[in-house]
C-alpha cells in the first residue's frame, strides 16, 4: 500500500464528507430559487437545525428522531421566511438575513441556557450518531492494494447520509425535470402570472418550495452535528450555507450542476486542509488561503459572465401581486 | 375592503408603525428573555444602567453606536440606490487593512498630523475599491449584487488572514497582528482630547471617529437631499427606468452610491484600528457589518433615524456585556438574536400591521367626519 494511494483516498473520501451539507443546502437553494424566493438564509437554518441536533442528541435522543427535530425547526424557520415574503410579500433578502441574524444569535443564548458551556453542547453519544456504515468491512479490505484504501475511505467509512445525499442529487433532478411538480415549481418562478393563469395557486408552489428547502437545509445541520462533528459550537456552519449558495450559483440553478459545483468547492476545502504548511520543492509554502477563496473567486467570475452564463429564474426576488 | 383609507396620514407611515415594528422586535425579545427564565424588565433595567449608568458606560456605548453609525450609512446609501449592500462587513475588513498599511508604512518618517489624514484617505479609498467591484459587476454585467458582496466578504476575510500571515506578521510572535503603530500615528481617544479641554475622562476604545461618523451622518443627509448626485442616487432607487428617460445613467449611479456605501463601511476601519487597536488585527469588524443592515431598516435609512437606532445598537452590546454579571444566564448573543428580530419585523414584516392600523384609523378617522 502506498502513502499516495492512502493520500488521495483520504482526500476523496473528505471531499465526499465535506461536500454533503453543501450539497443538501445547495438543492434547498436550487428549490427555493427555481420557485422565484431568494434564500440567503441557508446558513441560519443550517446553523438553527445543527443545534437543534446537538441538543437532542446530547439529551439521548437516538439519531433519526434527533434528525427529524433538526428538520422541524429548520422548516419551522423556513416557514416564517415563506410567510414574511409570500404572504407579506416582504423583501426576500431582508427576511433571509433576519432568519440567518436569528439564528446565530439564539443557538448560543439558548444553548448557554440549556448546557452551561458557553453557548456548546455536551459531546452527543456514539449511540445517537450516524457512524461509518461497514467499519468491519473497511478494515478487512483496507490493506488490499491501489483500491483497498479506496474503497474503504471512499465508500465504506460514509455514513448512511452521505449516501442518502448521493441518491438525494439525482432524486432532486427528477422532481424538478420529469414532474408536474416540478415543472410548476419552475414556472412559478419564470412566469408566475402565466402559472397563476393556468389556476395554480402561486402561493402555495412557493410555499412548498420554500418548506423543502427548510426540509434540506435541516438534513444538512442535522448532518453536521450527528455525523461530521460530535457536538454543537456557536457558528459551526462558519460561511457553509454561503459557499453552498454560491455553488447554486455555479451550477446555475440546476440540480446536478450544483451538485457538482459543491464536489469541486469540497474537494479544494479538503486540498487546502491537506497542503496546511505543506512546503513543495521550489515554490515555497503553498497559499492555502487562495485555495480557501477559490470557490468565491470562481462564482464572482461566473456571475460576470467571463465564461459561461449564469442566468437566475426571471421572476427571482419578486412577490407575486395578482391584481395589476 | 371598505373604510380602509390606502393613503394614511405621514405621521402614521413615518413615525406610528416604525414604533410598533419595533415594540414587536423587542417584544420577541423580550418572549425570549422570558422563556429562559429571566425578567425581561429587569433585564431592560439591568441593560439601561449598564449602557447609560456612568461615564464610563457612555463611553463604551459610544465606541460601539460608531461602528454601526458607519455600517448603517453605508446600508443605507446602497437602498436609496436601491441595491442591497451586504458587503459592508467585507468592506469594513479592507477599509481598515488600507488604514492600518498607511500608518506601518509611514509612521517612522511621516508627522501624524499628515500621516492620520493619509491614513484615513487611504481606508475611505480601499473600502471604495472592495466595493467598486461588485458594483460595476453589477452595472455593466448583471451580477446580482447581494451574490457578490456575500462573495467579496469572505475573499476579504481570506485576504485579510493571508497579508496577517504572511507579509504583516512581527516574526517569531505567535499572535496573528502586526506591530504597534508610533504613538503619535494614531486617533486621539476622547479621554485625551477631554483631557486637553481639562475635563476627565474615563479610558475607553471611544475616540475621534465617533466625531467622524457623525460628520459623516451630516454629511449624508446634506448629499442625498441637497445635491444632484443625491436627487439622481434617489431617483435611480425609486424608478430606475424615470430616472433613464430624465438623462441619469442608473449604471453610473451604481457604481458612485456603492462606492460611497464602501468607504462609509471603511470608517469601521478607522474606528478600530486607528482609534483603538492601534495595530493590524483579524475580525476587527465583528459582525457591524450585518448590523448595518438593522440599523438602517429600523432607521428608515435616514441619517437621524440611523444615529438612533445606531444608538440603540450600541447601548445593547454595551448594556448586554454587563447585564453578564448580573444575569449569568446571559450572554452578549442575545443583542444579535434582537439585531435579527430587528431586521425581521423592520424590514421583511414592515408592513405586517398596516392594513389593521389603517383598518383602525378608517373606523377612528370616519367618526367624527360622519
Amino acid at each position: 500500500m502506498t502513502d499516495e494511494g492512502l493520500i488521495i483516498a483520504s482526500v476523496l473520501g473528505a471531499t465526499l464528507r465535506i461536500a454533503v451539507p453543501l450539497v443538501l443546502c445547495a438543492l434547498a437553494g436550487v428549490f427555493s430559487e427555481r420557485a422565484g424566493v431568494i434564500d440567503i438564509g441557508l446558513e441560519g437554518k443550517m446553523l438553527a437545525a445543527a443545534f437543534a441536533a446537538a441538543c437532542l442528541g446530547a439529551i439521548g435522543w437516538p439519531a433519526w428522531p434527533a434528525m427529524a427535530g433538526a428538520v422541524a425547526v429548520s422548516t419551522l424557520l423556513a416557514l416564517v421566511h415563506a410567510w414574511a415574503c409570500i404572504t407579506h410579500r416582504g423583501d426576500q433578502i431582508v427576511s433571509s438575513v433576519a432568519l440567518n441574524v436569528i439564528a446565530a444569535g439564539l443557538t448560543v443564548v439558548l444553548g448557554l441556557v440549556w448546557f452551561h458551556q458557553g453557548g456548546r453542547t455536551p459531546n452527543i453519544a456514539e449511540a445517537s450518531r450516524f457512524t461509518a456504515l461497514f467499519p468491519g468491512a473497511a478494515a478487512a479490505v483496507q490493506g488490499w492494494p491501489v483500491i483497498g484504501p479506496l474503497l474503504a475511505e471512499g465508500v465504506l467509512l460514509h455514513n448512511v447520509l452521505v449516501w442518502a445525499t448521493v441518491a438525494l442529487v439525482p432524486g432532486a433532478w427528477w422532481l424538478l425535470y420529469r414532474t408536474r411538480f416540478g415543472l410548476r415549481l419552475r414556472a412559478v418562478g419564470e412566469n408566475p402570472a402565466m402559472v397563476d393563469a393556468a389556476g395554480i395557486s402561486v402561493g402555495a408552489l412557493r410555499y412548498g418550495a420554500v418548506l423543502l428547502a427548510g426540509v434540506l437545509c435541516g438534513a444538512a445541520g442535522g448532518y453536521l452535528t450527528l455525523a461530521q462533528n460530535a457536538s454543537f459550537t456557536p457558528g459551526m456552519t462558519a460561511g457553509r450555507g454561503f459557499m453552498a449558495l454560491a455553488a447554486m450559483v455555479f451550477g446555475k440553478w440546476h440540480p446536478l450542476r450544483a451538485a457538482a459545483a459543491c464536489l469541486l468547492f469540497g474537494f479544494l476545502d479538503a486540498v487546502a486542509i491537506r497542503l496546511q504548511g505543506v512546503v513543495l520543492p521550489g515554490l515555497g509554502s503553498v497559499p492555502v488561503e487562495l485555495i480557501q477563496a477559490l470557490p468565491y473567486l470562481l462564482t464572482v467570475v461566473l456571475l460576470a459572465g467571463f465564461f459561461g452564463r449564469a442566468e437566475a429564474p426571471r421572476a427571482l426576488g419578486r412577490a407575486y401581486v395578482k391584481e395589476r | 375592503m371598505k373604510n380602509v383609507p390606502a393613503v394614511l396620514p405621514r405621521w402614521i407611515d413615518v413615525v406610528l408603525l416604525p414604533v410598533l415594528n419595533v415594540l414587536m422586535a423587542l417584544g420577541a425579545a423580550g418572549l425570549v428573555v422570558w422563556a429562559i427564565g429571566q425578567n425581561p424588565f429587569t433585564a431592560v433595567q439591568l441593560l439601561v444602567q449598564g449602557a447609560f449608568g456612568s461615564a464610563l458606560a457612555w463611553s463604551y456605548t459610544l465606541y460601539y453606536t460608531t461602528n454601526f453609525i458607519c455600517t448603517g450609512l453605508a446600508v443605507a446609501v446602497a437602498f436609496h440606490c436601491g441595491h442591497f449592500n451586504i458587503g459592508a462587513e467585507g468592506q469594513g475588513t479592507v477599509g481598515g487593512l488600507g488604514v492600518g498599511l498607511v500608518l506601518l508604512a509611514g509612521d517612522a518618517w511621516l508627522p501624524g498630523w499628515l500621516l492620520v489624514p493619509l491614513a484615513l484617505a487611504g481606508g475611505l479609498l480601499s473600502g471604495a475599491a472592495w466595493a467598486f467591484v461588485p458594483a460595476w459587476l453589477q452595472a455593466r454585467r448583471g451580477s446580482h449584487i447581494v451574490i457578490t458582496t456575500i462573495m467579496f466578504n469572505f475573499l476579504a476575510s481570506t485576504l485579510m488572514v493571508w497579508l496577517l500571515v504572511n507579509v504583516v506578521k512581527v516574526p517569531g510572535n505567535q499572535a496573528v497582528e502586526s506591530r504597534l503603530f508610533a504613538p503619535g500615528a494614531v486617533l486621539p481617544s476622547a479621554q485625551a482630547m477631554f483631557a486637553a479641554l481639562g475635563i476627565e475622562w474615563p479610558d475607553t476604545p471611544l475616540n475621534l471617529a465617533f466625531a467622524i461618523a457623525l460628520l459623516a451622518c451630516v454629511g449624508v443627509w446634506a448629499m442625498l437631499w441637497h445635491t444632484r448626485l443625491g436627487y439622481a442616487l434617489r431617483t435611480v432607487g425609486l424608478a430606475a427606468g424615470a430616472a433613464r428617460y430624465a438623462g441619469i445613467d442608473p449604471r453610473r449611479l451604481t457604481v458612485v452610491a456603492l462606492c460611497i456605501s464602501g468607504a462609509l463601511a471603511a470608517l469601521v476601519g478607522v474606528n478600530e484600528i486607528a482609534g483603538v487597536h492601534h495595530k493590524l488585527l483579524l475580525d476587527f469588524v465583528a459582525g457591524a457589518g450585518f448590523t448595518g443592515i438593522a440599523v438602517a431598516l429600523m432607521g428608515r435609512n435616514h441619517p437621524v433615524g440611523i444615529v438612533l437606532s445606531a444608538l440603540l445598537f450600541g447601548a445593547l452590546a454595551q448594556g448586554g456585556s454587563e447585564l453578564v454579571f448580573e444575569m449569568p444566564a446571559f450572554t452578549r448573543d442575545m443583542s444579535v438574536a434582537v439585531q435579527g428580530f430587528v431586521v425581521l419585523f423592520c424590514g421583511a414584516l414592515a408592513l405586517l400591521l398596516r392594513p389593521p392600523v389603517a383598518w383602525v384609523y378608517g373606523r377612528l378617522a370616519k367618526g367624527p367626519a360622519a
